[in-house]
């Protein structure tokens, strides 16, 4: 039941870096495909975000959107994502994985069977986005047996009472949005971002990786300087929408941009 | 009238009803939540607002709506006496109003400049568009694309009015997609934005809220029915969408233990055909817009989208979590009405009283109709009329085959 989250911070401060969190759609464009790319992703990044497909992703913008809707409509079941999971943990023994996605999904399956697939899949952690850390006691205990890290976000507009509230629960790594937004929007302001994970601080000594509308290596690079990882998503997913008709120069773009965002990772000096 | 403004059976301090409700919403929303919740229970305490609240729903929306014995209706049913709350003569034509000047009074108490809204039939849109013209507020309303082709007639009144209306292709182009984009929007505005949620369902306070402010209507009825009946009715009746009308007519008799409680869903093409919008009849517990209730969904938690109604109103794939709450402990009865069950209804009603319901109403009429059937004639069944069908009216003449030309 091992957690492979504080292992590859630590192996990250080791080597002077931010992680590496790189997002993609489970089943986007189809299974089939979606396996290639989350192994292609997994071989440039830290940790790799599953995200389960669904619905009414009310906190996405078009392009997670969109990657939700082709999943869905080319047939993308939940326990496509875990097989997805499965694979890549095969491939990759050392990387972190985390599902990401909304509630109603493991809800309905029942939190308790969600939690054990996750865990046989090589699942470290789940994010549910409208799970808060006042509604966090539905789902905490089936984590907590199954040795999954609860991920909390924190955002532009949590309060330090929220934040205290939030740190008491997370594990694994602290998840701050970088703007009060929806994903695939513009990044905040740098300035503004670290101000805010100096006050989340002085209240954990859990990594935080910022997220949210990170599009450019020059955007990573800097929110690397002083966060523990940086989450790069639309921008991934924007490589599956802008070559949906050829799945060899998807891969190869999707290659490429997430190995021009490792290198920013490095800090020097 | 005096109005009781006693916050009664309210959930626990996170906006729980029993284990539904809560605040499942992403970080980002919930200091903007909790803000609306301490402004609407400071308000709330405060004699000034309810004073302005009350004078507004009186000789601006045109409150109290009488209550009236529809005795022809009664006649021609044959069973028990049939009354009905006129919420379709408030001011816009439907219950609605009572919760946008509710809620708009508190944006402007919050500083906000700008408010938005979801809406499904548009009535709630209408009434949002209305309060945000006389408060001078800029006003988006939300709409699924599908929705603006039913409610044309509204979709005109909210721009009149001065409104944008942003039409929302993802998902199915309904209520529920207008939600998600309204929450969209909202997350990256609510500094300067109000949410003008339109029924009792959404994230802790809006379910409690919009129940308050339109308790008038259940209020009212109780004690118009007590004057005019001498006692209270043996059945109310009410339509639910989200919940609104169905809470605001039914939350002020829940300790009136004689007085049955009817919710009635919309039964689109027919319970057992999967094209419905009874989410509590149907459904099961789940989470969406961010309160835990009942939804429907398939059995992966993918939300339904054969959520069908012929009534835009009541096309909605969940339900306000009070009123599961309420069913789980027994104290709220099921029912529904299809689509051409509420048609007959609406036809009933226009012909026998000369009052043209909306169709979302229609199918709490359908229903109080077929229980007052079977009930004798000293017994009362009140019917909550939560809207006008003037809306309506493309919608019931394709349906009906009726048009203008070569049939006048
Ligand atoms: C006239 C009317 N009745 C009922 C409803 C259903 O909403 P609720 O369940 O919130 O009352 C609507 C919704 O648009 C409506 O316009």
């Amino acid at each position: 039941m091992s957690n492979h989250l504080p292992e590859v911070f630590q192996r990250c401060e080791r080597e002077n870096r931010a992680a590496l969190v790189g997002y993609l759609t489970a089943g986007d464009p189809n299974v089939q495909t979606s396996e290639r790319l989350m192994l292609t992703l997994a071989e440039q990044v830290d940790i790799l975000e599953i995200g389960m497909p669904f619905s009414d992703p009310a906190a996405d913008g078009p392009t997670i959107q969109a990657a939700s809707e082709r999943a869905l409509t080319a047939g993308a079941h939940i326990d496509d994502v875990f097989a997805i999971a499965k694979r890549v943990r095969q491939a990759k023994p050392e990387i972190g994985i985390v599902l990401m996605g909304y509630a109603n999904v493991p809800y309905t399956m029942g939190f308790e069977l969600f939690a054990s697939k996750a865990k046989q899949s090589g699942v470290d952690g789940v994010l549910l986005v409208d799970i808060p850390a006042e509604e966090s006691g539905i789902c905490a205990e089936a984590f907590k047996s199954q040795n999954l890290s609860q991920i909390m976000l924190l955002a532009p507009t949590s309060t330090e009472e929220r934040i205290k509230l939030a740190v008491n629960i997370a594990e694994g790594f602290i998840y701050y949005v970088s703007l009060a937004g929806i994903t695939g929007a513009e990044m905040g302001e740098v300035a503004k971002i670290k101000e805010k994970l100096s006050l989340i601080r002085q209240y954990t000594k859990l990594p935080i990786c910022v997220g949210f509308g990170v599009k450019t290596p020059k955007q990573a690079e800097s929110i690397a300087l002083f966060a523990d990882g940086v989450v790069v998503g639309s921008h991934f997913v924007s490589q599956i929408t802008s070559n949906i008709d050829d799945r060899d120069a998807m891969l190869s773009s999707l290659s490429s941009t997430a190995s021009a965002m490792a290198e920013v990772m490095k800090r020097q000096g | 009238m005096d109005y009781d403004l006693e916050i009664k059976h309210a959930p626990d301090e996170g906006g729980h009803f029993g284990k539904y409700g809560g605040r499942f919403a992403a970080e980002t929303l919930m200091q903007p939540l909790k803000e609306i919740e301490d402004a609407f229970f400071e308000a709330w305490a405060d004699p000034e607002f309810h004073t302005e609240r009350l004078d507004l729903l009186k000789n601006y929306v045109g409150r109290m709506t009488p209550l009236y014995y529809a005795k022809q209706l009664s006649e021609k049913v044959g069973g028990a006496k049939i009354y009905l709350k006129r919420e379709d003569l408030n001011h816009t034509g439907a219950h609605k109003v009572n919760n946008t000047i509710g809620q708009a009074l508190l944006a402007r108490r919050m500083g906000k400049k700008k408010v938005i809204a979801e809406t499904g039939a548009g009535q709630h849109g209408v009434a949002t568009a209305t309060v945000a013209a006389m408060f001078n507020m800029q006003c988006d309303i939300y709409m699924g694309r599908e929705d603006i082709r039913r409610q044309a007639p509204n979709v005109f009144r909210m721009k009149l009015l001065g409104a944008n209306v942003i039409a929302v292709d993802s998902g199915t182009g309904t209520l529920k997609d207008a939600v998600n984009e309204a929450l969209r929007v909202w997350v990256a505005s609510c500094e300067d934005t109000y949410y003008i949620f339109g029924t009792a369902a959404g994230p802790h306070p809006f379910p409690l809220m919009v129940r308050q402010f339109h308790t008038v209507i259940g209020q009212e009825a109780r004690k118009q029915c007590l004057e005019q009946a001498g006692r209270l009715p043996d059945v109310a009746v009410a339509c639910v969408g989200g919940g609104s009308n169905a809470m605001g007519l039914l939350h002020p008799m829940w300790d009136d233990e004689g007085v049955r409680l009817v919710a009635v869903e919309a039964g689109g093409h027919g319970l057992e055909t999967g094209e419905h919008a009874a989410s509590l009849a149907k459904g099961r517990p789940g989470i969406i817009h961010g309160s835990l209730s009942y939804v429907l969904d398939d059995d992966e938690g993918q939300i339904s989208a054969n959520a069908h109604s012929i009534s835009a109103g009541l096309d909605y794939p969940g339900v306000g979590p009070e009123l599961a709450h309420m069913m789980d402990v027994g104290r709220l009865n099921l029912d529904s009405a299809t689509d051409d069950e509420a048609l007959q209804a609406f036809e009933m009603l226009t012909k026998t009283e000369g009052i043209i319901p909306a169709l979302e109403s229609s199918h709490a009429l359908a229903a109080g109709i077929r229980i007052a059937a079977g009930m004798s004639s000293n017994k009362i069944v009140l019917i909550n009329l939560s809207g006008r069908g003037d809306k309506d009216l493309n919608t019931v003449m394709e349906k009906f085959g009726f048009h203008t030309e070569g049939q006048l």
